[in-house]
């Protein structure tokens, strides 16, 4: 039980439920200003959100407990995740207890309790998102995991801070086939996983094209606001997930104030970056048929797998 | 070059090699798929060329640059050639709006649609290692171990062969199993003599003019490279 590492497990969740708003802000203003718009300006989610939340509480008649429960499940998953990952410091109090399975299982309930909220609604279009939006996940799901386990090989662990400080002392390990295959595979799985451009659009209001936003039709007020907070945190905690398990450096494996400074700067920055990137390339992107999603997603399946066999075979230990 | 730098570049080669095969089975467009078979062609070359720097063997390298030659510039330029002749140009002008015939460029309606086509890539790979884990045991060195790589490109190869419709799609599958020949030799045995693949990289080349000029023969007498329409005898 260290000081620092206490104040890291603190200041990951705080960053990222402060910073979500802020990235998703910074995405939208980015693709404004290649599409030649204004844009907003980068706080505009953060004001969309206060002004969601001065509004009366209002649910549809005839909606149980999922319904009303699934937005503060979304946002408590999303904030356990966010304390979990080693995106400040490998040597958290939390550390032993952050196993990429679990960090992938609290994804996937975070998911499954939207996706129930949505037929819970009893509309057509939250029955069509949730059953889109499963279809999806059944296939991200076993893609994020086998891309974290062919990096986990190395590692000898799948204790993600393990994974993370292994790959700090020997950053070879990123340049093998193994994880150039794992981090092409993980990168899709994220797009698919937080509803990005080539798989589900999230500035779209059609009904027939949209998958998250279907889901989430019939929430208003407050709830919409925590529904909306938790998408943002997601994608910046899948973001976060990926700049720090294949470009860890600048993470903190001590107990050290210092470091600790350095590593919240160099996550912002990273992330930052990464979400501008992001949003610069789906300018260029279409958003491709449904149809031709399982398609996508089978392909960055294969590429983890091969990023298993890569790591197990070629590394011949 | 230091022993750490050779495994890491040879497994990055071979990492290469095997996702540029993964790749032509996801394309459908014909000519992205020659494209990624000629950056094969790089990964290819690089091999000899890395077992050469290694072993300190000059025929080696040279062996390399013919293969770089050959793969990345003479095959795919035949089978650019033979899409052009095959794709008509867009009809434009006066009383015509853009109107372009793609059928032939794509790859449409594979035989396996491409999901299931990439899950049996991934079988066919674990398969590859499965049967190879004997042959590696047997001198485990960095260059054996990549071996399966090999088979592995041979076995996607063959399946593209047998599953794709287009006549040129075919051709890049009948390509794709020599270029995992070829790796099988080099990462088994260092490379098979000079003259061997001489011989190998001629057949090779006159097998693929025969198959474009076959081609071209078709497209004027079917109107189509569909080879599903070489099914029935015609007199």
């Amino acid at each position: 039980m260290s000081g620092p590492g206490i104040a890291a497990v603190a200041a990951q969740v705080a960053v990222v439920t402060a910073g979500a708003p802020l990235l998703a802000g910074l995405m939208r203003q980015v693709r404004a200003r290649l599409e030649g718009r204004a844009g907003a300006g980068i706080a505009q989610p953060w004001r969309d959100l206060r002004k969601l939340l001065r509004k009366e509480p209002i649910t549809p008649v005839g909606t149980g407990p999922a319904f009303r429960a699934a937005p503060a499940l979304l946002v408590a998953t999303t904030a356990v995740t966010a304390a979990l990952v080693p995106f400040l410091s490998t040597d958290t109090p939390v550390g032993r207890n952050a196993d990429v399975i679990l960090v992938v299982a609290l994804l996937a309930l975070g998911t499954v309790a939207l996706a129930l909220a949505g037929l819970d609604s009893g509309t057509a279009f939250g029955g069509m998102g949730a059953s889109r939006e499963m279809t999806i996940a059944a296939l991200v799901e076993p893609t994020i995991l086998l891309a974290v386990f062919a990096l986990s090989i190395p590692a000898r662990s799948t204790n993600l801070p393990a994974i993370v400080a292994g790959a700090v002392e020997q950053p070879a390990r990123l340049a093998s086939p193994a994880g150039l295959l794992a981090t092409a595979a993980l990168a899709v799985a994220v797009l698919a996983e937080t509803g990005r451009l080539p798989v589900d659009n999230p500035a779209t209001h059609l009904e027939l094209t949209m998958v998250h936003e279907a889901m989430v039709l019939e929430y208003a007020g407050p709830d919409l606001a925590l529904v909306e907070l938790g998408a943002q945190m997601r994608l910046t905690v899948l973001l976060g997930l990926l700049t720090s398990v294949f470009a860890p450096w600048g993470i903190a494996t001590g107990p050290s104030w210092a470091a600790l400074a350095v590593a919240l700067a160099v996550f912002v920055a990273k992330t930052a970056l990464l979400g501008a990137a992001l949003a610069a390339g789906e300018v260029f992107w279409a958003k491709l048929r449904l149809f031709r999603v399982p398609e996508l997603l089978a392909g960055s399946f294969l590429l983890a797998l091969l990023a298993v066999t890569a790591s197990y075979f070629l590394s011949g230990e | 070059m230091s022993e750490g730098t050779y495994t890491q570049l040879l497994d990055l080669a071979c990492g290469a090699f095997l996702l540029a095969a993964v790749v032509v089975l996801w394309q459908r467009k014909l000519t992205a798929i020659v494209r990624t078979f000629a950056l094969q062609g790089v990964a290819l070359a690089a091999l000899p060329f890395l077992l050469g720097l290694h072993e300190a063997r000059g025929e080696l390298i040279a062996v390399a640059a013919g293969i770089g030659v050959l793969r990345t510039g003479v095959l795919p330029y035949l089978m650019r050639r033979a899409l052009d002749s095959l794709v008509p140009a867009p009809v434009t002008g006066a009383g015509h709006r853009y109107v372009e015939n793609v059928s032939e460029a794509w790859e449409t309606q594979p035989l396996v649609n491409v999901a299931a086509s990439l899950l049996t890539a991934a079988l066919l790979t674990l398969l590859a290692y499965a049967v190879a884990r004997p042959l590696v045991l047997l001198g485990p060195a960095p260059a054996t171990r990549a071996l399966p790589v090999g088979l592995a490109v041979m076995l996607i190869g063959f399946f593209v062969l047998s599953t794709r419709r287009r006549a040129l799609a075919q051709v890049v599958g009948f390509l794709l199993l020599d270029n995992g020949i070829t790796a099988t030799a080099f990462l088994a045995a260092s490379g098979v003599p000079l003259i061997v693949e001489l011989g190998v990289s001629f057949d090779v080349v006159l097998a693929v003019l025969v198959l474009q000029i076959l081609t071209t023969r078709m497209r004027t007498a079917f109107g189509t490279t569909d080879i599903d329409d070489l099914r029935e005898l015609h007199d």
